[in-house]
């Protein structure tokens, strides 16, 4: 490992490729951190946001006009906002209206910090989308499906658990997937409320070193390989899920 | 930046070095000021309490106090041009102003663009805005606290690095400012003379910049290259106002705490 960092020294030193991220300890393990809050934002905000998805499309097919209402509303809000604005509004607006707490040194610091407001802000920006790309995989499911199970004397919640959601699911995952990714992308916008992740990690570097070319390249191939990590799985559980005969 | 930094001012002398031999002689600056009866002076206007405007427009603090001695010294009246620090060094090379004293760093770079007397009149450095409640003494005090910085700023590492603190940074000073009453960071690092102008605000009240100075650069005031008795007169106006404890005084009478600097200055010309 130390021949590595002295590698992309000699590297500087000898063609300008200025690599500090590798070289100097201090910038090397802001890097990692950096990448290891983006991987914990990415992977919160994808539980959260399928989570909000699949609650969120149950509660729309609700027999109650106000829950449908209320649905419809959010994903109105979350969807036609930028995210970058839901994010100064949950950090500043939101967040100084919120009760504070005292914090080991005696200030008065806010409940929520930069990672929580991030995560309920990303999720529920995605979460809006899931709700709508859920939507169309209920409707695909056939009536006749639907109406069997009834016959049955299956519960609502038990029809969408065990029987609506699992024939969804496999209709949705292409669509699901594409929102995912972007997901993942938007992470890099927490940057602007000092959440320490990656983009922000590497601003500060190339703010410190003046290397911003070798470091918008590296961010470039690190989320290239990230996402393409998650595109990876997501295809192999679709093809795992694949059932002979349905949806195509 | 640094390269492309270097490369322009190593355009620029050279350019400045053609100019200089192709143009015909011409009369001392000086002479040409007592001839206009005007000393014009590039100064900030957005930097208070260094150099800004007051209700009416005019522009007023303590670099223009400076300058008005200098006029005064030499029996002309004197008149504001107001610069921003990408143009200041613009201004002077292109003879728009005679003098320019705008809260600018003396470097070595920018002494081969413009001429910068001995000794400098100010100096800045990094420090932090903070709570008075916390009572932060020293900078080891922040180790694993939240600190409030600008993206981009170099003191951010050093801070993080050597005094172990959690850097927070936002893009601008308005988002820090709002991050820090809400108690999202503890203190706010920053220039020095950044922070003595905000501290006056009575919002700011309950704040205070408790911890000694660090990386203190001096800045320097600035006449036109090779304008050498200008350079040299503005060298002892410099002096005598050290001598004379001139900086301490603007700096009691615009609010702000007596530096460091000027303490030492003053004691060094006594």
């Amino acid at each position: 490992m130390e021949a590595f960092y002295e590698w992309a020294r000699v590297l500087y030193e000898n063609t300008g490729i200025n690599l500090p991220f590798i070289y100097d300890s201090y910038d090397r393990d802001r890097m990692i951190n950096g990448f290891f809050m983006t991987v914990k934002l990415s992977v919160t905000c994808l539980f959260f946001s399928v989570v909000i998805g699949i609650i969120g499309a149950w509660l729309q097919s609700s027999p109650l006009k106000w829950t449908r209402r209320i649905v419809g509303g959010y994903i109105q809000i979350f969807r036609n906002t930028p995210p970058l604005v839901q994010l100064y509004f949950f950090y500043f607006a939101i967040g100084t209206l919120l009760p504070k707490v005292t914090n080991e040194y005696g200030g008065q610091e806010p409940i929520l910090g930069g990672f929580a407001w991030a995560v309920i802000s990303l999720s529920f920006f995605a979460g809006a989308y899931n709700v709508e790309i859920f939507r169309s995989g209920i409707e695909a499911v056939p009536d006749s499906t639907i109406e069997a199970a009834e016959a049955l004397g299956f519960s609502r919640l038990h029809i969408y658990k065990d029987i609506t959601l699992p024939l969804a699911i496999r209709v949705v995952l292409p669509a699901l997937n594409n929102n995912l990714v972007n997901l993942v992308k938007t992470t890099t916008l927490a940057y602007a409320i000092a959440v320490p992740e990656m983009l922000y990690e590497a601003n500060q570097i190339w703010s410190d070193n003046v290397n911003v070319t070798e470091m918008m390249i590296f961010m470039l191939l690190v989320y290239f390989v990230l996402v393409g990590v998650l595109v990876w799985g997501m295809n192999r559980w679709e093809r795992a899920l694949k059932i002979p005969g349905f949806g195509a | 930046m640094l390269n492309i930094l270097s490369k322009k001012v190593a355009t620029a002398v050279a350019l400045g070095a053609f100019a200089l031999t192709s143009l015909p002689a011409h009369a001392d600056v000086i002479d040409d000021i007592k001839a206009r009866g005007t000393l014009i002076v590039g100064v900030k206007a957005d930097y208070k309490p260094y150099g800004f405007r007051d209700t009416s427009g005019a522009i007023i603090g303590i670099e223009p106090e400076l300058a008005k001695d200098v006029a005064d010294k030499l029996g002309v009246d004197v008149e504001y041009v107001p610069v921003v620090s990408s143009n200041r060094m613009q201004f002077l090379e292109q003879g728009k102003v005679d003098l320019m004293i705008a809260t600018m760093t003396d470097k070595p770079d920018r002494r081969k663009v413009v001429s910068i007397p001995d000794p400098n009149y100010y100096s800045s450095g990094t420090n932090i805005m903070t709570p008075k409640k916390f009572g932060f003494k020293e900078w080891e005090d922040l180790r694993g606290k939240p600190v409030c910085g600008i993206q981009g700023a170099f003191y951010n590492k050093k801070t993080g690095r050597d005094f172990g603190a959690k850097i927070v940074a936002f893009k601008g000073t308005a988002e820090v400012y709002a991050a820090l009453k809400a108690g999202n960071c503890v203190a706010f690092v920053y220039d020095d003379s950044s922070h003595v102008a905000t501290l006056e605000q009575p919002e700011w009240a309950d704040y205070e910049m408790p911890l000694p100075t660090i990386d203190d650069a001096p800045w320097g005031l600035a006449v036109k290259l090779g304008e050498t008795k200008f350079h040299d007169m503005m060298g002892e106006m410099i002096v005598g106002w050290h001598k004379s404890g001139r900086i301490l005084e603007l700096e009691t009478k615009w609010g702000v705490t007596n530096t460091p600097f000027a303490k030492e200055m003053h004691e060094k010309y006594k």
